[in-house]
């Protein structure tokens, strides 16, 4: 059991920010949670009825409201503050906004998997020597990843535990996330949204590698025809289900929803 | 049964500012307006996601006929209000005569989108895959159907109750000093207008 | 100020309380189809208690599943091949019981306990009325209510299994049964919230025409109790939220029967139009749970601290701030859901400014006691526990509040555990502390404190057992809604603690047994309550236990607040509010000489 309230190590450039932000919060909520449950408990203690006591008739006072209005108000908008720029950071993910170097990936979920494009050597997308692995997802350490996010059926959610990352993947929309690892290792992929009977095994290895351990595992797996694997065995209702799965959705939507104008396709 | 609460309900009694009933009728057009209120904030947003789908004014949808069909439920506002006017003077008479004019006024109008709807159904514009010829598409349709469905629904219903009143009304029931019944029938005759009102805007004429 | 609804009550009173008067209503009028707001708010109880119990009971599968993944429950064969062969739950079942708990606790348990129940006992005797302005429509509230629970519950048993999409039913998956494998399950689903939707909308209307027409004279606005308040604005809360469900539900059930796409991307709809509808009506719904619960935390507080409430007018400020802020809130239900993120910041900053009104209550509830001279009846201990656990359900969503830690938190057990502090911490620990208070008033009989005190203790402990560890759980990055922790390898080491909660929650479970032995014994056995037996100042003490139908026998005229409590020159520590000044050395119980 681990009762502890500390993070998992954070293994992505903005993980560590936001985890301190966390802390943060952690330490002004503890605080006030101290507080409230201290006072509590000792006028529960102090102010016990006994014989003969009788309670102070009062209705109040103005300048402790005032106080207690201000005080908390003043502490939330702090963190607020404090949230707003780690947010935007780790959120927005369009060209502008991303490393210029940034690695591009395409990763689309469906029940109960997570296929993700890898533009191979040229580092591009939709050429030749892409290539698609299955609840597989490799990354260059120290890079910034960029990955337009979809699904073909339900509402997904990617979520890298360790790097921070979670982002809805929406049928019909391609949302942009951004990812810098920051230390080479093996990691988890999950879903993080209900997306029916199999949501709870719809998980993927994730695989940091060194720069140049990565440059070799791409040309491996570049200098096979692209090849994609038949689905894993998955139980009887499992299967039948991911049979009658929708197809992607129309052409018009997906060019309608270039990366670069995701911010109007989003709100 | 508490005979005196639902009197006490219908009647306004001295002092009061609002009696029961009404005020009661005021807080229910309050949630009619939120319900309203969400269909029309899904169109909106489907339409500005894909306005492709939406045809020009007055190329699937037929205005002037709808126009003529808005004006008549104006007009069916006034009657109402003339009936509520009579009956505060104890017009017995007057009260009936506005009365059936609303009706008729409020039942044609239904008849109207009733004929509209089979003729753009005819067109194959339907609430799933409507198209109407190259024009439209299936979120024009569905949105269009909710929307105006709703609407006459609340002015079908809006008519069935206000059969009920004529009927009171031709009983006697109502009088200077008991028109509560009346006046919260206008009130919701008054909103489904006003809504309708809304929707024509939306629907038809941008 | 308006005296206006002295004229309103009076003619129903004449009719009924006259001495001598008989009841002559049979006993369908009486107990069946009664409109007398007393019995439909015992109706109310009876109901919702039951719903309390099953969700409980779906909890407990959850528990044994997530503490023992994959063996099987003794003897739940029962539950049928299609749901758990041999006992061991499925998959597909499982997301049905995830989602039928949580929309049975909200919508069937809490929701009419809380509005249902507290609204009808509560406000005509609260405001001095002789019923509710509308009691014929008050009587069709709750019988609307029964068929939707029923259509609810009967969705158990169709083919394809409940709704399974969670309580918040997120389209598409809601909305395409070839991909969530639920047929009629999502669409009974969807028809029974439509319909209690209307229940609740006839219960809000009455309980703001009662409230605003119907007060006995000198009950100006500053003097109703808080629960008045509470349900006050609650009951607007609902007038405005529901109807929004209700559109969004009607147009979801067309996307699954007549094949409308407004949620389907499928044409073009949006998906995430559902989740902007739902979470319009679903943020102020989280604060209908929680607004009426906070005013019986302050009656029940003040009365127990013999202290007049701290800072009443704040009291109300808050309740009002925190209803109009929870409008514009509800975008933090979907920082991530692929929402801009722009607008995401904008929620944040709404949704921390909300925290300062909950401050203001929680310090005023610790204000009250300052001084005080508190005497810890069962319902005072649990309306204390409602404070202390409040606090914590609402610091950890200051968490969640947060955009870029809810990135790492959304959809773990973190939120679970939000939910249950505030939902279970707060609501169903007032609830609790309500019943224990108000019970004598309604059944005539005092429930057992030996075990009154005994539950609450149990409760108190396995609940914190229960939930506070998934606090750790979430940090530990544990997702929601999941069947099987142990498919990922960084979980399957918490399968230990997942085991101590379900045993914690089996426990807690069984705690519950006693409330329920001791609510019903005391019914038959229970000692006969005298008409104010906690000393109590708000008008319906002073009516006997039971009140007659009609309520008052004469129209009472109110004098002062309703927290009167301790004030200096009388003998006794309360002070009823329609006694008048002059004859202020009398006591309550000479008062029942006059009325009964
Ligand atoms: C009774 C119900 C209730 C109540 C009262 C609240 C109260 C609050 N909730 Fe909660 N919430 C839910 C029920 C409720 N919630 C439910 C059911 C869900 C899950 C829905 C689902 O299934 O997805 C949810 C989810 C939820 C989310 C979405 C999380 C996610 O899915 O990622 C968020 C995010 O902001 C949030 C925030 C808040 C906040 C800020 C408050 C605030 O109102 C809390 C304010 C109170 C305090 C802060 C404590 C007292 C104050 C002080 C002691 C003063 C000092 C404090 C400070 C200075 C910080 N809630
Ligand atoms: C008020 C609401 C409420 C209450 C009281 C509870 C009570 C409990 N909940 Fe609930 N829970 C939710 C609301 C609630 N829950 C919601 C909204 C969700 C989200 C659903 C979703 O994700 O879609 C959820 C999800 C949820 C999960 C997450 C499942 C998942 O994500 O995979 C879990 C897991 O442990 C859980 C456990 C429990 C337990 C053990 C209890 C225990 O406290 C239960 C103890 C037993 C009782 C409280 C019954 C006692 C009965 C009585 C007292 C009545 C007596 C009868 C008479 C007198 C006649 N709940
Ligand atoms: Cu995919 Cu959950
Ligand atoms: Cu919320």
């Amino acid at each position: 059991m681990n009762w502890s309230w500390l993070l998992p190590e954070p293994v992505s450039t903005f993980g560590s920010e936001i985890d301190s932000i966390y802390y943060l919060i952690l330490v002004i909520t503890g605080a006030i949670f101290v507080l409230v449950e201290i006072t509590l408990v000792v006028f529960m203690l102090r102010y016990r009825h006994r014989e003969g006591r009788r309670a102070e008739y009062s209705h109040g006072h103005s300048t402790l409201e005032v106080v207690w209005t201000v005080v908390p108000f003043i502490l939330v908008m702090v963190i607020a503050w404090m949230s707003m720029s780690v947010w935007l950071e780790a959120k927005i993910a369009n060209q502008a906004h991303v490393p210029a170097n940034a690695l591009p990936l395409r990763v689309t979920a469906k029940q109960f998997e997570w296929n993700v494009t890898y533009p191979g050597l040229d580092e591009k997308l939709d050429t030749a020597d892409d290539y698609v692995k299955r609840n597989q997802l490799h990354l260059p350490v120290n890079r910034a990843v960029r990955i337009d996010l979809t699904s073909e059926d339900v509402i997904h959610s990617f979520f890298l535990p360790d790097m921070r990352v979670k982002q809805d993947a929406v049928p019909g929309m391609v949302i942009g996330v951004w990812v810098q690892p920051t230390k080479a290792g093996e990691y988890t992929l999950g879903c993080a949204e209900l997306c029916g009977l199999g949501h709870y095994r719809m998980k993927g290895s994730v695989t940091v590698h060194e720069a140049d351990a990565f440059r070799s595992w791409v040309m491996e797996e570049g200098a096979q025809p692209p090849a994609v694997e038949t689905p894993a065995p998955a139980d009887s209702a499992g299967a039948d289900i991911e049979a009658a799965s929708v197809s992607p959705a129309p052409d018009h939507e997906q060019s309608s929803q270039k990366p670069a104008t995701e911010e109007e396709e989003q709100a | 049964m508490n005979h005196a609460a639902t009197v006490t309900a219908s009647r306004p009694m001295e002092g009061m500012r609002v009696y029961n009933l009404k005020l009661g009728m005021w807080v229910f057009l309050l949630s009619e307006i939120m319900f309203f209120s969400s269909l029309i904030g899904a169109y909106i947003i489907l339409r500005f996601a894909h306005p492709e789908q939406w045809a020009e004014p007055n190329v699937v949808l037929n205005v002037p006929l709808t126009g003529f069909n808005t004006f008549m439920l104006i007009c069916s506002s006034v009657t109402m209000v003339k009936a509520f006017a009579a009956i505060e003077h104890g017009d017995q008479a007057g009260l009936r005569k506005w009365l059936i004019a609303t009706i008729i006024l409020g039942a044609s109008f239904v008849s109207i989108q009733v004929y509209e709807y089979i003729k753009l159904a005819h067109h194959g514009f339907v609430p799933v895959t409507s198209r109407y010829g190259a024009e439209g598409g299936p979120l024009y349709g569905s949105t269009f159907y909710t929307m105006t469905g709703f609407h006459g629904a609340h002015v079908t219903l809006g008519v069935v109750a206000l059969i009920f009143t004529t009927i009171k009304a031709f009983r006697g029931k109502y009088s200077a000093t008991d028109y509560g019944g009346v006046e919260i029938m206008g009130l919701y005759w008054h909103f489904v207008d006003l809504v309708w009102i809304i929707l024509f805007t939306i629907v038809y004429l941008i | 100020m308006s005296t206006m609804p002295l004229e309103v009550g009076h003619p129903s009173i004449q009719h009924w309380a006259e001495p001598g008067h008989a009841d002559d209503r049979s006993f369908i009028r009486k107990y069946v189809f009664s409109t007398d707001h007393k019995v439909i708010g015992c109706q109310f109880l009876i109901l919702s208690l039951t719903f309390l119990l099953i969700g409980g009971l779906l909890a407990m599968l959850i528990r044994w599943q997530l503490g023992w993944p994959g063996t099987a429950i003794p003897g739940g064969a029962i539950l049928g091949e299609a749901k758990a062969p041999g006992g061991i739950i499925l998959p597909e079942f499982y997301n049905s019981l995830v989602t039928m708990h949580g929309t049975i606790m909200i919508f069937f348990a809490i929701m009419p306990l809380l509005v249902g129940v507290f609204g009808n006992w509560l406000i005509p005797l609260h405001v001095g009325a002789a019923d509710m302005a509308f009691p014929r429509l008050n009587m069709m509230s709750f019988w609307t209510a029964v068929p939707a629970g029923l259509i609810m519950l009967s969705s158990f048993f169709v083919t394809g299994g409940s709704a399974a999409a969670g309580w918040t039913a997120y389209a598409p998956l809601s909305a395409s049964p070839e991909l969530s494998g639920v047929y009629m399950g999502q669409k009974l689903w969807c028809i029974s919230l439509i319909v209690l939707g209307f229940s609740s909308l006839m219960g809000a209307v009455n309980y703001i025409t009662t409230i605003v027409n119907m007060r006995a004279p000198g009950m100006k606005w500053m003097r109703l109790p808080l629960p008045i308040w509470a349900l006050f604005i609650t009951a607007i809360l609902v007038l405005l939220a529901i109807p929004v469900l209700t559109g969004a539900l009607i147009l979801l059930l067309f996307d699954q029967t007549i094949g409308t796409t407004f949620f389907l991307p499928k044409n073009g709809g949006q998906p995430l139009m559902w989740q902007h509808l739902f979470w319009y009506f679903g943020h102020p719904e989280v604060y209908i749970l929680i607004l009426p619960a906070m005013g019986i935390a302050s009656e029940v507080l003040s009365n127990g601290a013999r202290k007049p409430v701290f800072g009443y007018k704040f009291m109300v400020y808050a309740i009002v701030a925190i209803a109009f802020l929870g409008w514009i809130v509800w975008g933090h239900h979907m920082f991530q859901s692929g929402m801009n993120p722009l607008l995401g910041a904008t929620f944040m900053t709404s949704t921390m400014i909300i925290a300062v009104p909950s401050a203001i209550k929680v310090f005023n509830w610790l204000g009250t006691l300052y001084r005080g001279d508190i005497h810890f009846h069962v319902p005072m201990l649990n309306a204390l526990a409602f404070v202390a656990m409040f606090v914590i359900g609402g610091l950890s969503g200051v968490f969640m509040a947060s955009t870029p830690v809810d990135i790492y938190i959304h959809d773990t057990y973190f939120i679970v555990a939000h939910i249950h502090y505030v939902l279970f911490g707060g609501s169903l620990f007032a609830i609790f502390a309500g019943i224990y208070f108000w019970y004598p008033k309604f059944f005539g009989r005092m429930m057992s404190s030996t075990l009154g005190k005994i539950h609450f203790g149990l409760t108190f402990v396995f609940y914190n057992m229960v939930f506070f560890p998934m606090h750790n759980l979430g940090l530990d990055g544990m997702m929601r809604r999941l069947y099987d922790p142990n498919q990922y390898e960084y979980l399957a080491e918490f399968q230990p603690m997942n085991t101590f909660i379900s045993v914690s929650a089996l426990l807690l479970g069984a705690a519950q047994l006693i409330f329920m032995f001791n609510f019903l014994w005391s019914l038959k056995f229970g000692k006969k309550a005298p008409s104010n037996p906690w000393n109590a100042n708000s008008l319906e003490w002073t009516l006997p236990s039971p009140p007659p139908h009609g309520n008052f026998a004469t129209m009472p005229t109110v004098y002062r607040g309703p927290y009167e409590y301790s004030a200096p020159g009388r003998e006794e520590d309360y002070w009823p509010q329609n006694e008048p000044p002059a004859e202020s050395g009398r006591r309550a119980t000479q008062h029942e000489g006059v009325h009964a």
